[in-house]
């Protein structure tokens, strides 16, 4: 036991996963896992190749090398990993939790059935449909059985009405949980900048995943929405026991909500551990912010501002 | 304050002079002269100076005013914004009820022999229209695929009929589900390969397919008959009996007098019924998780498998749902018609169906309606309009006309309400103001 | 063989043509990234032009043909160039940044107006010139078939040569050029670094005309006739050519335009000339399920 829930109780492992385009390599060689109910942050200066493995990650991209495990209840074994990988199946469940190879998977398999969501760096909601039916058509997955495959919603049977009151229900919640109940009848394209990037959030947990994946949620957000992100973040966490994987420019919503951090560079893994090793891995500030000593100052002003209260 | 009064209307002509021009160098050779075969067959010009004036004239005007307009105060911009009507409640059933009486109504107020035209022409055509835009309107309104060879189901549901009912000798109870499900397939098959291109691609690649069975329609002479077509194949009958003179026909059974009119009633509250049926699943499949997928894929495609959404299948569907009613519609043309040639089949067929759904602001049941009654109905209208003959000459063709202002409409449209079609979308479910707080 | 290389030299003349007309679907789509589907009814349309410039010439004014046709080519060029720059101000500008299937379906109701607009003003049948420079060169005789070139064929082809050498020219070489290329790239940054992109659009949508222009006095030329419905099928052939020769590319789209007229031809001689316009319909469906990016066009990564 170390206490870290990323070795001791991991839902993703990331192997070796390397991705080429042409003759550039975006990702090269990474490798590292994320521990269930943890709050992950991926980070690096621009262009470290962050996106591309999130993309990677969620089926976006076939990696060009690469292994990736998943399992929705967390506790990977390496050597269930290394028995389906053996075999050309996607996904085993035999010896307990369900395991999926995401490499093997593509992009809407994974979230349904390996229930891994995520938001986009430039938020793509429904932007012509209201928030409420944005939150309805993440639930699409659970509802499409219940709506008899479109007969029995079509001769309007009462089981599908209950289904959908049920997801009208938790759409409703959600709504009032990021302050939108009001204008949940209005178009999603319509609202504010910072409200479409919640409402993002709360539509891929209306999806009920098991790891949530952000693409800059803070990104665009002044100081006093970014606050409200990271507090929202954290309660999503603490009710739902959703593990998070984000990535993150803002360091003091990195510093003050994760329990991991991984840092990339020019596509490789340059450090890996808590918030506190990481800030003060000379190999990080020395990469993420410039080696010269006059920025070196305010960087570590920057990287220890944020001190968890 | 003077010279800021003067400057906009010294503006406004200068621009309009340049407009002017510009006018002149498009007209000049294909407004100014016409060239016409002589008796020689050799073309001669002739030269239409008025016309091409008129032309420069307009483009003066025009400019002149638009000018004027958009140097206009801006106090006078909030006073331009109109708001729009709400859906009124009494609209549909309104509607619903004039459709209804529409027949009964032309016939006894004109008698059978000219109710005939006004049931056909105004009544049928446009309403195998507003079916056949209901359909597309599924494709490309709720799902936004671009099917630019929409036109190839509707064949395939004509010639389906044409083909299987001599065949066969089933009636046409039995082919109408069976045309819709021929053309769904073709549309799952056409679909499979061509669904995962990008938006423009599809629509071209669709356009080709729908070409393609077209010229097949053309050469295939052993099965199709080619040009000439396909005819003299069993037509509409009432529970079985046929429309014709004598003891064994539909007047003599119900003890009327024979009329032509009476079939052309009949398949008259046939589309009506059919057309209300696609309504009827359209309105439905929008509030179910499958219709809302379709729009969810309208909006954005990379979030729709983000969530989970396998958005090849839900592109099938709504592909082939769309090419069931074309293929319904089809059938229901073969019954109407008589014959079932390919030059009913042409892209211009596409174009208008897709004109129709586009003016009529996509997602929007009854502006696909409006829209239908209007380009199919409005043409036809104009040719009975004789003295308009007298004015534009004996070969004057409000057809072509109509496809010119067609194009126009469309490019308008999408210049002024390019998403006409969610701008004034009513969202399928809503939580309706909050309540108050309980005390 | 004598058929053979016969139907090759027929190919070539067609396949100039189609590239010629390729060239502004590929330029068009490359800088905006949209299919302009009017561009065919552009090409009918400078036919058209030429027609009634040509008879305005001989006729009004008694020029021979051969210097009326030299006049005609280039006054063609100038006034479908005006044409399609009405066309991108009133039809396309406003619609960069609009939803997507926005641009495709303000094509299509251009496509239809300016068919319609021919029809309506010039009535919608055929329209033939008399036959003129129709000299052929015999390649072989003697034969139980005789290989013709005609002058006409010369002319095209190396009309065709010339303006592709001037155009290559001016892509490569000048500043527009460069300009065009940087808004192929990214059209945003490219009006950060002070390129005109309305303006770099604008000319692209001229240039693009004008070779259509000549595509269709070229088209005039070769087989005398021409009516409202023609540029339907052309476009949709050009438009194969370019996404044959990979959409975007510029050689790309003569290699394309070369492949599909030869097709074209030797289908017709060999198979069936009623299914000659499917063997064209068939390569654009194929080309585009099969390989998006034709022969000679780059592969685009889909950007999440």
């Amino acid at each position: 036991m170390t206490g870290f829930a990323w070795i001791d109780d991991p839902l993703l492992r990331v192997d070796r996963v390397t991705m080429r385009f042409g003759g550039l390599t975006a990702v090269n060689d990474v490798s590292f896992s994320v521990g269930r109910g943890d709050i992950t942050a991926l980070i690096g200066p621009n262009g470290a190749g962050k996106t591309t493995l999130f993309n990677c990650l969620t089926g976006f991209y076939k990696p060009t090398v690469g292994r990736i495990a998943f399992s929705p209840k967390g506790g990977l074994d390496d050597d269930r990993i290394d028995e389906l990988t053996a075999t050309a199946r996607r996904n085993s469940n035999d010896g307990g939790e369900d395991l999926y190879l995401l490499e093997r998977m593509a992009d809407f398999e994974i979230a349904k059935k390996a229930r891994i969501a995520r938001t986009f760096q430039n938020i793509r909601l429904f932007s012509g449909m209201s928030a409420l039916e944005n939150l309805i058509v993440a639930q699409h997955i659970a509802l499409t059985p219940a709506s008899g495959y479109g007969v029995f919603g079509l001769i309007g049977l009462p089981s599908y009405r209950r289904a959908e009151s049920e997801a009208v229900e938790r759409a409703k919640k959600w709504l009032e949980r990021i302050g939108l109940r009001r204008r949940a009848d209005d178009p999603a394209g319509a609202l504010p900048y910072g409200d479409q990037r919640r409402l993002e959030i709360a539509r891929a947990m209306c999806a009920n995943p098991a790891l949530l994946c952000l693409d800059e949620p803070a990104a665009g957000l002044n100081a006093n929405e970014s606050h409200g992100l990271a507090t929202l973040l954290r309660e999503i966490r603490g009710e739902s026991g959703v593990s998070i994987l984000l990535i993150e420019h803002d360091m003091a919503v990195v510093m003050a909500i994760s329990d991991h951090v991984v840092v990339l560079d020019y596509g490789q893994k340059i450090a890996d551990g808590s918030p506190l090793e990481v800030r003060e891995n000379p190999a990080v500030i020395a990469a993420y912010l410039g080696v010269e000593d006059e920025e070196l100052g305010p960087a570590e002003a920057e990287l220890t501002a944020e001190t968890k209260p | 304050m003077l010279s800021a009064a003067a400057s906009p209307f010294s503006r406004a002509l200068k621009e309009s002079a340049l407009a002017t021009l510009i006018v002149a160098g498009l007209a000049f050779p294909i407004i100014a002269f016409r060239a016409d075969p002589d008796f020689n067959n050799l073309l001669e010009l002739s030269a239409r100076w008025p016309l091409f004036l008129a032309f420069c004239a307009l483009g003066f005007g025009l400019r002149f005013l638009l000018s004027l307009w958009e140097s206009r105060p801006k106090a006078a911009l909030a006073l331009a914004q109109a708001t729009t009507g709400k859906q009124r409640k009494w609209l549909a059933p309104a509607a619903l009820a004039a459709l209804v009486a529409y027949p009964l109504l032309i016939l006894a107020l004109l008698g059978p022999q000219a109710a005939l035209k006004w049931v056909d022409t105004f009544g049928v055509q446009i309403l195998l229209y507003v079916l056949l835009g209901w359909g597309l309107n599924i494709t490309v309104g709720l799902a936004g695929l671009l099917d630019l060879g929409y036109v190839a189901f509707y064949a395939v549901g004509a010639y389906g009929y044409a083909l299987l009912a001599p065949l066969t000798g089933l009636s046409f109870w039995a082919l109408l589900p069976v045309c819709g499900l021929l053309a769904a397939f073709w549309g799952f098959c056409i679909g499979f390969p061509v669904l995962r291109l990008r938006g423009d691609y599809l629509a071209i690649v669709t356009l080709a397919f729908g070409e393609m069975l077209r010229i097949v329609a053309v050469n295939w002479d052993a099965v199709t008959k080619g040009e000439a077509g396909l005819y003299g194949f069993p037509g509409l009958t009432f529970f079985g009996l046929p429309f014709i003179p004598g003891p064994r026909g539909f007047a003599a059974h119900f003890g009327v007098a024979f009329a032509g009119v009476h079939k052309l009633i009949f398949l008259y509250y046939l589309v009506l019924a059919i057309a209300l049926l696609a309504n009827f699943v359209s309105i439905r499949l929008r509030r179910l998780p499958l219709g809302r997928a379709w729009e969810a894929l309208r909006e954005d495609e990379i979030a729709c498998r983000a969530l989970g959404l396998d958005t090849a299948k839900i592109k099938l569907t709504a592909f082939a749902l769309g090419a069931f009613f074309a293929g319904v519609a089809g059938c229901l043309f073969a019954l109407r018609q008589g014959f079932v040639s390919p030059s009913s089949f042409t892209f211009t067929e596409s174009a208008t169906i897709l004109a129709i759904v586009v003016l009529g602001g996509g997602g929007s049941q009854f502006g696909v309606a409006m829209a239908a009654a209007l380009i199919v109905g409005s043409s036809e209208l104009l040719r009975e309009l004789t003295f308009l003959k007298a004015i534009f000459g004996e070969n004057f063709d409000p057809t072509q006309y109509r496809m010119l202002l067609v194009g126009i409409a469309m490019v308008a449209m999408m210049n002024f309400r390019p998403r006409g079609l969610v701008s004034m979308r009513q969202p399928t479910i809503t939580l309706g103001p909050e309540p108050e707080a309980r005390s | 063989m004598e058929i053979f290389l016969q139907q090759l030299i027929n190919g070539v003349t067609l396949g100039s043509i189609y590239g010629l007309i390729a060239i502004g679907y590929t330029m068009v789509f490359g800088i905006i990234g949209m299919v302009n589907f009017a561009h065919g009814d552009v090409f009918m349309l400078s036919a058209f032009i030429a027609l009634l410039l040509l008879l305005l010439l001989t006729q009004g004014f008694g020029v021979a043909e051969g210097p009326a046709f030299v006049v005609v080519l280039f006054a063609s060029m100038a006034l479908t160039a005006l044409w399609n720059f009405v066309i991108e101000r009133v039809a396309y500008r406003r619609l960069r940044g609009s939803f997507r299937l926005a641009p495709l379906i303000s094509a299509i109701g251009m496509s239809t107006f300016l068919a319609n607009f021919v029809t309506v003003t010039q009535g919608p049948n055929n329209k033939s010139i008399p036959p003129f420079l129709d000299k052929v060169i015999a390649i072989t005789s003697g034969g139980a078939y005789d290989v013709t070139l005609s002058y006409k064929q010369i002319l095209i082809v190396a009309v065709t040569a010339a303006l592709l050498a001037a155009f290559w020219y001016v892509v490569q070489k000048t500043p527009l050029g460069r300009a065009q290329r940087a808004c192929e790239q990214d059209a945003k940054m490219a009006a950060l670094l002070g390129v005109d992109v309305d303006r770099t659009i604008a000319l692209t949508f001229v240039i693009g005309a004008a070779l259509a222009a000549v595509a269709g006095s070229l088209f005039l030329l070769h087989y005398g006739v021409v009516k409202s419905s023609d540029g339907f099928v052309p476009g949709v052939k050009a438009f194969t050519a370019a996404v044959l020769g990979g959409i975007g590319s510029l050689p790309g789209a003569v290699l394309g335009g070369m492949a599909i007229g030869l097709i074209e031809t030797m289908w017709g001689q060999y198979f069936s000339s009623d299914y000659k316009d499917v063997a064209a319909f068939s390569i654009l469906a194929v080309t585009l399920i099969f390989m998006p990016s034709g022969l000679l066009g780059r592969p685009d990564v889909e950007k999440v």
